[in-house]
């Protein structure tokens, strides 16, 4: 995969001789690409002279950072407590079902990733969702399903 | 008479429910004669989207607003001064039953939550705001503020509940010290530090002014989720506009102390809200405890003293400062001062922020402030202090909510989330559930943790699919008891307690799924199967359309049946079923 690595030199610019950074510059590297490109990540090691084995593990600890490419609406359900209780783990079956998915995976046509998280702080709306920046709230497994329908249906025309 | 105004509330729960179309929907019709605003979370999550209209000293609150209500309020409320009673929450003139909910309430950290228009510095200062910093800061020596807050007895709100005032006084001399809001709130049903962030930013900001002063930091990180954008973005708005009043940066209210605050973002890992984990990630590394001693406050952040505040703390402590420590302290109960905010969610009536003094029995929070169980049906455990807290059965809520007397029952205050669970929960699956989540956000460093929770687990598991033995309760808790014990940090050292205490409260359930293979709440898979009583059934065919297996047949306006060979037990057909017709057991 060819990428354009001047966004990842803008990025190392801007953190300069700053002590602390290299969580902060990944979190922007990913921004640009969508993920982590390996290299994108060559170019941070480089500069900033943080070992390659060190920024993997870096990468592969936190739950954010992803090193394969995403689909264009990231799908996380909430599963926390009151979420779990309320019944997410009904939604994120429907959802698998429905773009048959596993939850970590993406759809062929990278339309949609399908992830789950720990807690989005919605709780009191549980079962909760969100897809790419907006959230949904009171969920039942048929009104998931119809808001990713009407997504993908939006999305092909 | 003033301008009447139309509040919506912005918070991340109102924005879900639908506050943005709301918004616009006012902002269309604002020639009407009225001034449009924003506020954030009110606390009341389960009417969200809400609208305050304030006419004068009158304040009427809407629930569930929607479009239409928005133009039923424009129409009746404003144009010919009469309530939409269907959805008025709150209101001078007449009671409402979402009165107790906030009656019963001391809202002392969330006092401004809901009130104010959180990105703008000014309603914060109208009500008081930076006056505290301003005193601190011109008119008190660092070890009068230390010592007002140790006769506060204001303690950790992140979960510990260590006293604040004697963390302060651990501080280490040294060149250079740092202060840390922890914001960095993982658990799983607790978000009362997200509301105070999006409701009240700078009252966090203030506390880390007046903290930061008492310890001689001049440098300060809020470390907040990356999963929380709103708080983010109005905590930097929130810096900028106090930067450019003199607050923030150098010579704050024309004194030679000066504070540089910057904010972090986290990446996603629940164990970065143990202090020593945060710190090395702030410093850019993996996100791992370390032992303690040393401790932050002598050796902390780049090896320099550091002291880390949860952020209700923090925005507990220009009002402690401002009331006196006394009167603080007066409000709380025995060796907790104050007040607490719980996350209150799950099977319960009225879900969203409840703050009452510390000292309050369970029971009154639940059943008089939240309404008791969704639907009236029979409760059955309430999960306090988040994924590592314990589970308590009813004959135990009359325990009073404060660190000492919930420790004695096996759960935590913690971070103050509370989930109430219905006959529906089964709580050998919840114990899993909690044990899962702690296993995968286990560090990985040391092994108690790293193995224990996962053998732990294990069992569990075996346990909710039927293959359970008897000595399997006897090793969960010598096992629990163990990784209690020899864990480094708080994450392990907590994690068995929903085991242990569901061990101890429900042991009947576990019994039911070792020793009949049955699950009592039919909910662990293996173990149920779903039926549709014929007699119930009309033949609507709702249940047969929702079915993702295509495994109920029948003819319309017939009984239907489920063939069990292609059932998979995901029971969304039970939820889907208007007349009660089908059941697992």
């Amino acid at each position: 995969m060819e990428i354009c690595i001047s966004h990842t030199d803008k990025i190392l610019d801007k953190y300069k001789g700053t002590k602390g950074s290299i969580i902060p510059i990944m979190q922007q590297v990913q921004k640009a690409y969508g993920f982590l490109p390996e290299e994108a990540l060559q170019r941070v090691s480089d500069i900033t002279g943080t070992r390659m084995s060190q920024l993997y593990g870096i990468a592969t600890f936190y739950t954010q950072f992803r090193l394969k490419p995403l689909g264009k609406y990231t799908i996380r359900v909430c599963h926390g407590t009151a979420c779990h209780v309320s019944g997410a783990e009904m939604l994120t079956e429907a959802i698998e079902n429905e773009l048959g998915v596993k939850t970590g995976d993406t759809t062929k046509d990278l339309t949609f990733s399908l992830e789950s998280v720990a807690c989005i702080g919605c709780c009191s709306l549980a079962p909760a969702m969100t897809i790419g920046e907006d959230t949904y709230a009171r969920n039942t497994p048929a009104k998931a399903v119809k808001t990713i329908k009407k997504i993908a249906k939006g999305d092909k025309n | 008479m003033s301008k009447t105004k139309v509040i919506v509330g912005f918070g991340t729960c109102g924005l879900a429910a639908g506050a943005q179309a709301v918004y616009d929907k006012f902002k269309e019709n604002e020639k009407n004669g009225y001034e449009l605003d924003i506020t954030s979370c009110m606390g009341m999550c389960y009417q969200e989207p809400m609208v305050e209209v304030r006419q004068g000293d009158k304040s009427y609150v809407y629930g569930s607003v929607n479009e239409k209500v928005v133009s039923k309020i424009i129409d009746e409320h404003l144009g010919q001064g009469q309530v939409v009673e269907k959805n008025l929450v709150l209101s001078p003139d007449q009671d409402t039953e979402h009165k107790a909910f906030i009656e019963h309430q001391t809202r002392f950290v969330l006092r401004n939550c809901g009130k104010i228009n959180p990105e703008r510095i000014d309603d914060y200062i109208a009500v008081g705001g930076y006056e505290s910093a301003k005193k601190c800061v011109t008119s008190m020596k660092p070890e009068e503020i230390r010592q007002e807050i140790l006769d506060s007895k204001l303690r950790g709100r992140g979960g510990a509940g260590f006293p604040t005032g004697a963390k302060w006084n651990f501080v280490a001399d040294a060149d250079q010290k740092y202060f840390i809001c922890n914001a960095d709130e993982g658990d799983p049903g607790a978000f009362m530090d997200r509301s105070v962030l999006e409701g009240d930013p700078h009252a966090v900001l203030e506390g880390m002014i007046i903290g930061s002063f008492a310890i001689g930091a001049t440098e300060g990180y809020i470390y907040c989720r990356a999963e929380y954008p709103l708080a983010i973005k109005r905590l930097n708005i929130a810096i900028a506009r106090a930067k450019e009043k003199g607050f923030l940066g150098k010579s704050i209210f024309g004194t030679g102390f000066s504070l540089e605050i910057k904010i972090k973002e986290g990446a996603g890992a629940f164990v970065c809200g143990e202090e020593t984990a945060l710190m090395a990630s702030i410093e850019g590394k993996r996100g791992m405890p370390m032992m303690r001693p040393p401790f932050p406050a002598v050796s902390g952040l780049w090896g320099k003293p550091t002291i880390i505040n949860n952020v209700e703390t923090l925005a507990s402590v220009p009002k402690i400062i401002e009331m006196g420590a006394k009167k603080y302290a007066d409000m709380g109960f025995e060796k907790s001062g104050g007040t607490k905010v719980f996350a209150v969610t799950g099977k319960v009536k009225r879900s969203g922020l409840v703050e009452v003094p510390m000292g309050i029995s369970i029971k009154k929070l639940l059943f008089d402030i939240a309404g008791g169980v969704l639907d009236d049906k029979e409760f059955k455990a309430v999960q306090l202090g988040g994924p590592t807290g314990g589970c308590l059965p009813m004959d135990m809520l009359d325990t009073p909510v404060d660190y000492e007397s919930l420790m004695a029952t096996g759960a935590v205050v913690g971070s103050g989330g509370m989930v109430v669970a219905d006959q529906s929960t089964c709580m050998v699956d919840m114990a899993r559930y909690f044990l899962s989540f702690a296993q995968n956000e286990s560090c990985g460093k040391c092994t108690p943790c790293r193995l224990g929770t996962k053998r732990m687990l294990e069992i569990l598991e075996r346990i909710t699919e039927g293959k359970g033995k008897e000595e399997d309760i006897d090793t969960l808790l010598a096992m629990g008891d163990k990784v209690k014990k020899s864990s480094l940090c708080a994450l392990g050292g907590t994690a068995p307690n929903p085991v242990l205490t569901t061990v101890r409260y429900f042991k009947d359930e576990y019994l039911a799924h070792i020793n009949e293979k049955r699950c009592p709440a039919g909910v662990c898979k293996e173990l149920i199967t779903i039926t549709i009583d014929s007699k119930l059934c009309t033949g609507c065919e709702i249940c047969a359309k929702e079915c993702p297996q295509d495994a109920i047949k029948g003819e319309r306006k017939q009984p239907h049946e489920i063939d069990q060979d292609k059932c998979i037990k995901c029971r969304i057909c039970l939820g889907s079923c208007p007349f009660g017709a089908i059941s697992s057991e």
